[in-house]
C-alpha cells in the first residue's frame, strides 16, 4: 500500500529531513518512506523505489514529498500524519524566538550590519552563487556544503584572496575562530597555538590533543579538503590562513595540517611557513616526514603535531614515542587482550565515522603490516569491491559518500556504523574492532551510548564462539564538550572496551593485538 | 598577501549570518554567539532556468 503527499513551497534542510525520515521508517508496519526535497537525486531515488506517481514527476526542489509504503492504508496514513507533526513541531519550535528569518542575503545583512562571517551549508549547487555574494558583501565565508565544482572553488577562493577574506571550504566542516567552534568542532582551551587544516577530523584530533596536553589555541582556520591537494587551488586558502596567523600576535606557535599535497603547493606553504619566522609544526598525513629544519618541525601523526605544537609553545623539547602509558602497560592490555582469542581470530575492521582518522589508521596499519582494505585506499587492488562488505584487514570510513545517500552523516547518526558493527559480529575471523568517538559541538549527543549495545553483543557472540572481541577506541573530544568525555570512556570501559588516548595510540595498540594473533 | 580583514576578524565578537542548517545557529547561540538564522530557499523555487538566468543578472 502507498501513499504519497506534495506539499509545494516547503523548503526544510535535507538533515533534519533525514532525520524525520528514520523516525517514519521505524513505524510498525510501515516498509519503506522517504521524507525528502523534490529534488532530481530524490525523485529519481523515489522512482527507482517504485515509490512514484505524477505529482512527484512534477515536483520542484521546492517542494516537500512524503512517501510511504505500509502494511495497510490505516498504517500509511498514520505513518504520514506522524511526519507531518513531527514538521509542524519543528515549525512551532523554530517561530517560538519570534525571530525573523530572512530569506535573502541583502536582508539579512540589513538586519544584522555587523555581521562579519556567513555559515553556508545550502545544497552544493546552489551554494557558489550565495558565497560569491556574501564575499561581495565582505564578509568571511564557512563553506560547509559539499558538491561544489572545482571551477567555483577557484573563483571564490580568488575573490576571497583579492578581498583579504576568509573562504573556508567547500567541505569545510570544522573551524574555531575567536574560540567559537564552528559546526562540527570541539571546545578547545585557548592559548598561543594557531592551526591551518585542510581536514575537517585531523584539525579536531588534533585541536582536542592540544587541549589535553594542558595547551590551547588562538585559531583553527579550516581551509577544505582541496585546497592543498589540488594544484589550481594551490593551497590558496591555507597560505591566507598562515600569513594572518604570522600577523597575529597571540599566535606563538603554527601547526598546518593537510592530506597529501600537491607538490607545488606544498612548496609554497613551506616557504611561507619559514618565512613567518614563528615555530611551526607540519604534518602532511600519509607523507614520510622530513628531518626538521630552522624553524620547521615535521610530525609523525596528527596527535605528535598537537604534542610538538604543546612543547614549542612552552618552550620545552619533545620526546617523540608512540604511548603516552608506560610501555610495559601497553604489552600488558595487548597480551591480556590476545590470550583469549581463538586460532580462527586475525583480522582488524577499523569502522570509522571520521574520515582523516581512518586515513591514519589506515596509514598506520598499511606501513606496518599491509594489505589493508579500504574505501579510502589509494592502491586499485586494495579498494573494497564492496564498501559495504569487509574483506581481511578493513578499515572503512563511514562518513564515505557511498554511506550517506539519503541519511545523515554518522557522527550525527551513529545508525549506520550500529549496523555495520552488527554485521561484522557475525564474522569468526575478526580479531579487533578499532573505533573512533568524536564529540563536539554537531556531533551525536551520546556516540558510545548508541554503538555500546551492539558493541556488547559482537564481544558476547564472540566469546560463544569460544574467543575473544578485542575492542580499541580513541575519543576525539575535551572535557569543555557537551557530551561529558569521562562519562563516555566510563560507558566504553564498562563492558571492556579499551579506552586510548589519541587515534594514533588506538591504531598502534590495535596494531601490536594484531601482530599478537599473527 | 592582504589579509587585514583576517587579522581584523581575529579582534571582533563573532557575528554569524548562518544559512542552512539550523543546529549550526543553535550551537553558536548556545555559544552566547550573535547568529541570524536564515530562512533559505532555492532561488526562483528550484527552477534550474530562471535560477540561471537570475544568477546571471546577479541577483
Amino acid at each position: 500500500m502507498q501513499k504519497i503527499l506534495v506539499k509545494k513551497d516547503s523548503y526544510y534542510d535535507s538533515v533534519f529531513l533525514m532525520l524525520i525520515n528514520k523516525e517514519v521508517k521505524q513505524f510498525d508496519g510501515v516498509k519503506d518512506a522517504v521524507v525528502s526535497m523534490g529534488t532530481e537525486v530524490n525523485t529519481g531515488l523515489l522512482k527507482g523505489m517504485g515509490l512514484f506517481n505524477s505529482e512527484i514527476e512534477n515536483s520542484s526542489p521546492n517542494d516537500l514529498i512524503i512517501a510511504v509504503e505500509a502494511e495497510t492504508e490505516e498504517i500509511a496514513d498514520k505513518a504520514i500524519q506522524a511526519a507531518k507533526d513531527l514538521l509542524n513541531k519543528k515549525k512551532t519550535q523554530s517561530q517560538d524566538g519570534d525571530e525573523y528569518r530572512p530569506v535573502s542575503l541583502d536582508k539579512a545583512v540589513e538586519i544584522l550590519p555587523d555581521a562579519n562571517l556567513i555559515v553556508v551549508s545550502v545544497p552544493g549547487n546552489y551554494a557558489a552563487r550565495e558565497v560569491k555574494k556574501a564575499l561581495n558583501k565582505n564578509l568571511h565565508v564557512m563553506l560547509f556544503s559539499d558538491n561544489v565544482s572545482l571551477e567555483d572553488e577557484i573563483e571564490l577562493k580568488e575573490l576571497a584572496e583579492e578581498k583579504g577574506l576568509l573562504m573556508m571550504g567547500p567541505d569545510c566542516g570544522t573551524a574555531i575562530i575567536n574560540g567559537k567552534p564552528l559546526c562540527f568542532a570541539n571546545v578547545i582551551s585557548s592559548g598561543s597555538i594557531g592551526i591551518v587544516a585542510a581536514s575537517g577530523t585531523g584539525l579536531q584530533e588534533v585541536s582536542c590533543s592540544i587541549d589535553k596536553f594542558g595547551s590551547g589555541i588562538t585559531q583553527g582556520i579550516g581551509t577544505g579538503g582541496r585546497d592543498l591537494k589540488n594544484s589550481r587551488i594551490g593551497g590558496r586558502m591555507m597560505r591566507m590562513g598562515i600569513s594572518a596567523l604570522k600577523n597575529d600576535p597571540e599566535t606563538k606557535v603554527i601547526v598546518v595540517i593537510s592530506k597529501p599535497p600537491a607538490e607545488d603547493a606544498a612548496k609554497k606553504v613551506i616557504a611561507d611557513l619559514k618565512e613567518t619566522g614563528k615555530p611551526c609544526v607540519i604534518h602532511f598525513i600519509g607523507l614520510k616526514p622530513e628531518a626538521d629544519s630552522g624553524n620547521l618541525h615535521y610530525a609523525r601523526s596528527l596527535e605528535e603535531a598537537a604534542g610538538m605544537a604543546a612543547a614549542l609553545a612552552e618552550g620545552k623539547e619533545y620526546k617523540r614515542r608512540v604511548f603516552t602509558i608506560p610501555e610495559d602497560e601497553v604489552e600488558n592490555i595487548a597480551a591480556r587482550e590476545t590470550e583469549k582469542m581463538n586460532s580462527r581470530q586475525k583480522y582488524l575492521r577499523g569502522l570509522y565515522t571520521g574520515g582523516t582518522l581512518a586515513d591514519e589508521a589506515m596509514i598506520l596499519f598499511e606501513s606496518g603490516i599491509g594489505g589493508i582494505y579500504s574505501n579510502n585506499q589509494t592502491k586499485p587492488e586494495l579498494v573494497l569491491k564492496d564498501p559495504h562488505v569487509s574483506e581481511g584487514h578493513t578499515i572503512v570510513d563511514l562518513g564515505d559518500d557511498v554511506f550517506t545517500v539519503g541519511r545523515p552523516h554518522p557522527m550525527i547518526d551513529p545508525s549506520t556504523r550500529e549496523e555495520r558493527i552488527v554485521k561484522e559480529t557475525d564474522d569468526p575471523e575478526v580479531a579487533v574492532m578499532l573505533l573512533d568517538i568524536v564529540l563536539g559541538y554537531g556531533s551525536h549527543e551520546d556516540p558510545a551510548g548508541a554503538i555500546l549495545k551492539s558493541l556488547s553483543d559482537a564481544k558476547k557472540k564472540a566469546a560463544a564462539r569460544g574467543g575473544y572481541l578485542s575492542v580499541i577506541t580513541s575519543i576525539t573530544g575535551t572535557k569543555g564538550d557537551f557530551q561529558n568525555m569521562e562519562e563516555q570512556k566510563k560507558k566504553l570501559e564498562s563492558i571492556g572496551c579499551i579506552v586510548m588516548p589519541s587515534n594514533y595510540q588506538a591504531s598502534m595498540l590495535a596494531l601490536k593485538i594484531i601482530g599478537r594473533t599473527v | 598577501m592582504n589579509v587585514k580583514p583576517v587579522n581584523e576578524l581575529f579582534n571582533e565578537d563573532l557575528v554569524v549570518i548562518n544559512m542552512g542548517l539550523e543546529s549550526f545557529a543553535e550551537n553558536l547561540k548556545d555559544q552566547g554567539v550573535k547568529v541570524l538564522q536564515m530562512n533559505w530557499k532555492p532561488p526562483a523555487g528550484g527552477n534550474k532556468k530562471i535560477a540561471s538566468l537570475l544568477a546571471k543578472l546577479g541577483r
